[in-house]
């Protein structure tokens, strides 16, 4: 199959997105039919549940509190309005009429029964989806900037490299049962929007002096019971060493990663306790010794791949909308949404739109059925049937043209999609914590619910700017407390519901940890005290300052002792 | 008999639907009011013993005891929060769950 055989186009199908090819269709088909008889042998009883588990976890069925939970990989977050559609029917058909779009940009039903999950994966199979590599030790979906291919400051889309490192690390023999799961991340512009600082793996697309494109490559970042912002391993790495490289990395952390203690297996642990020039020098060593051959670089597989993410046929139009520009002061409402919700698009008379899956006081990241087929609807309308999923949880349209931006805000409002807060203090990013996670220690969802309630006005959220706050229901971290502006930790403490609260992360190129503020509150105080911190922020920042900058200016003593007034002793916060 | 400190249900879920179960006088109830008491040691192995024979049966999956108040009526409660949650369903959702059946 190629890149753009007409022949072969579906009507709908969007032109910059990754079309299986014969082997990943059989591929997955087979997967389906085997665990359609491993589901099988288990309810019939010849399989126990320690021989079955860790064939759902390959397929990425949990066991939830109240019931199993399906993880959908999204790869590099990039989906079709008909794929779109096809969650929506599933969640209806076999789930409770909704999903919940998560930070690794996958997508989780939370009601499946065992018996329907081999149908499950039959009908995403149909739609070139699976859930393989979403659970267990190997290297799972490998996640993308969400503006891939359309953000103005970026040197190349770094899908193309995404999807080559999909294909290389799926189902890849060696490393299925790595000491622990593995996770990479690839942002190909100057702003980063794919938390590359936190993966196990980051890359960085950038050219070199000569102009050649490689890759600027991060190891041992992570979140969880030991926090991490990766460190440089290679400066530069040329696109033509990518495979082998990585193998290398893989091979090391495979051979070295601690499998004697699940806390220390991952590969952030290796760096930090051999040291960064150790990792590298064994790194260095086993990519001279291995033999290259085999992942000797292919240009034309990497141009074939990268054709499929080549732009959609845009338009010629002006830079800006002189409709878009009287419809914004006719409708306010709309204005505030452009102003929030629409980011400068690198081609003229476009926009990007991220819809926001955080209505004030929602579930951050759930989306009905009936959402899911508006957002099919609004790609397929205004902008060439792609979506995005990004790792905030929400929705990103990529190709709106400016001239469709009052319309689609219609039809985005009529479905309760058009809250205009991306990157506000309501655009929170929550695990689902102890109202669905079997992990957890406490509840998350309700303590951003409580916030984003508390922070409703929506003019007064853009008056305090953009602030990431972050939740985690426990400390796995999965709703990136760590790297939160504002983070919050759910735990337990003496049988309560106890919360921890972080200040300064920051997921960017710019990556750091959050500090912790104080002991631990209670549910009802988080807004008090999250609102006592804005409103310190808002005392103190200077001209165009985001809290991180304010916060890295005047120090996080200044924010612990305005706290400790506030709760009198400080005993409380 | 050696006491405990509190009183104990079995919980477990359900293979086939993943959903809570709680294991009572005739095998698995979805409604914990109905859930057999551990009031010793012994009853508390007893219900253990039972769970580990469900689960080489193949019907339930992880299988655990829980600490419980029993109320006036005999019905028990879980005390800790984890099991009052997954005795009801998600408390952002009401609507799904046990809770959406009554049984809670
Ligand atoms: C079935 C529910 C889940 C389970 C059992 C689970 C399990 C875990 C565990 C054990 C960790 C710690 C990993 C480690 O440090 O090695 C972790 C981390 C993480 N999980 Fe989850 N998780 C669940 C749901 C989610 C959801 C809903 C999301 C996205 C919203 C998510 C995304 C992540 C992320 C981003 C991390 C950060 C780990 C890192 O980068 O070091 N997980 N999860
Ligand atoms: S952070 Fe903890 S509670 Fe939240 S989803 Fe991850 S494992 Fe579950």
């Amino acid at each position: 199959m190629t890149a753009h055989d007409p022949s072969l186009a579906r009507p709908n199908t969007p032109v910059t997105t990754y079309r299986y090819d014969e082997f990943d269709a059989a591929f997955v088909r087979e997967r389906v039919a085997e665990f359609r008889e491993q589901v099988r042998r288990r309810l019939e009883g010849s399989l126990t549940e320690d021989e079955f588990r860790p064939f759902r976890l390959m397929n990425g069925l949990y066991l939830q509190l109240h019931a199993y939970m399906l993880r959908v990989a999204i790869p590099y977050g990039t989906l079709t309005a008909r794929q779109m559609r096809r969650l929506a029917d599933i969640a209806d058909k076999y789930d409770r009429g909704y999903g919940h779009f998560t930070t690794r940009q996958n997508l989780q039903y939370n009601w499946p029964k065992l018996i329907d999950t081999p149908d499950i994966l039959e009908a995403l199979a149909e739609v070139e989806m699976h859930a393989i590599q979403t659970s267990g030790n190997c290297i799972r979906n490998v996640t993308a900037d969400h503006f891939s291919g359309v953000a103005p400051d970026e040197i190349e889309d770094p899908r193309a490299t995404a999807e080559f490192l999909r294909q290389w690390s799926s189902a890849h023999p060696e490393f299925s049962f790595l000491p622990r799961k593995f996770k990479i991340a690839v942002t190909g512009s100057e702003h980063d929007r794919a938390a590359i600082m936190v993966h196990d793996v980051g890359l960085r697309i950038m050219t070199n002096a000569a102009g050649d494109v490689g890759y600027q490559v991060v190891v041992g970042g992570g979140l969880g019971r030991t926090p991490f912002v990766g460190k440089v391993l290679r400066d530069y790495l040329p696109r033509a060493d990518l495979l082998a490289y990585l193998e290398a990395v893989m091979r090391v952390y495979n051979r070295f990663g601690r499998r004697d203690n699940k806390y220390k297996a991952r590969i952030k642990i290796l760096v930090h306790e051999k040291g960064i020039e150790e990792v590298r020098a064994a790194i260095e060593a086993e990519f001279v010794a291995m033999d290259r051959g085999v992942f000797s670089y292919d240009p034309t597989e990497f141009e074939r791949i990268a054709a499929f993410f080549t732009p959609p046929p845009y338009e010629a139009l002006p830079a800006e909308s002189a409709k878009l520009r009287a419809e914004r002061v006719a409708h306010p409402a709309f204005g505030n949404f452009v102003e929030v919700n629409a980011a400068p698009h690198r081609v003229p008379g476009y926009a990007i739109v991220t819809v926001s899956l955080k209505p004030i006081g929602g579930i951050p990241g759930d989306a009905t059925s009936q959402q899911m087929r508006v957002l099919a609807e609004a790609s397929e309308r205004f902008g060439f049937g792609e979506l995005r999923i990004s790792h905030e949880q929400n929705v990103i349209l990529p190709h709106v043209k400016q001239d469709d931006l009052f319309d689609l805000w219609k039809l985005l409002d009529g479905a309760g999609l058009a809250t205009a807060n991306a990157g506000l203090v309501s655009d929170i990013i929550s695990c689902p914590g102890l109202d669905y996670c079997a992990l957890a220690t406490a509840r998350s969802i309700p303590i951003a619910q409580a916030i984003s309630k508390r922070f409703s006005d929506l003019s007064r959220q853009r008056r305090i700017g953009k602030l990431g706050i972050k939740i985690s229901g426990c400390i796995n971290a999965c709703g990136h407390h760590h790297v939160g502006a504002i983070g919050i930790l759910g735990l337990e403490k003496k049988g309560q519901e106890s919360y921890q609260i972080t200040l300064g992360g920051d997921p960017t190129f710019s990556a750091s940890i959050g500090e912790i503020l104080g002991p631990g509150v209670t549910a009802e105080q988080v807004p008090d005290v999250i609102e006592h911190i804005v409103d310190f922020y808002l005392a103190e920042r200077q001209e165009g300052e985001t809290f991180i900058e304010t916060w890295r200016r005047i120090g996080h003593a200044r924010f612990k002792d305005v706290l400790r007034r506030e709760g009198e002793d400080g005993a409380d916060i | 008999m050696s006491a405990l400190k509190h009183p104990q249900i079995l919980l477990a879920s359900d293979l086939a639907d993943g959903e809570v179960l709680f294991l009572g006088a005739e095998g698995w109830e979805r409604d914990h009011r109905r859930a057999r008491v551990a009031r010793d040691k012994e009853e508390a192995a007893v219900l253990e013993g039972v769970g580990k024979a469900e689960i080489a049966k193949n019907r339930v999956v992880d299988v655990y005891l829980a600490d419980v108040d029993v109320g006036a009526d005999g019905a028990p409660t879980p005390l800790h929060y984890r099991e009052k949650m997954r005795l009801k369903g998600p408390s952002v959702r009401p609507d799904l769950g046990k809770q959406a059946k009554g049984a809670a």
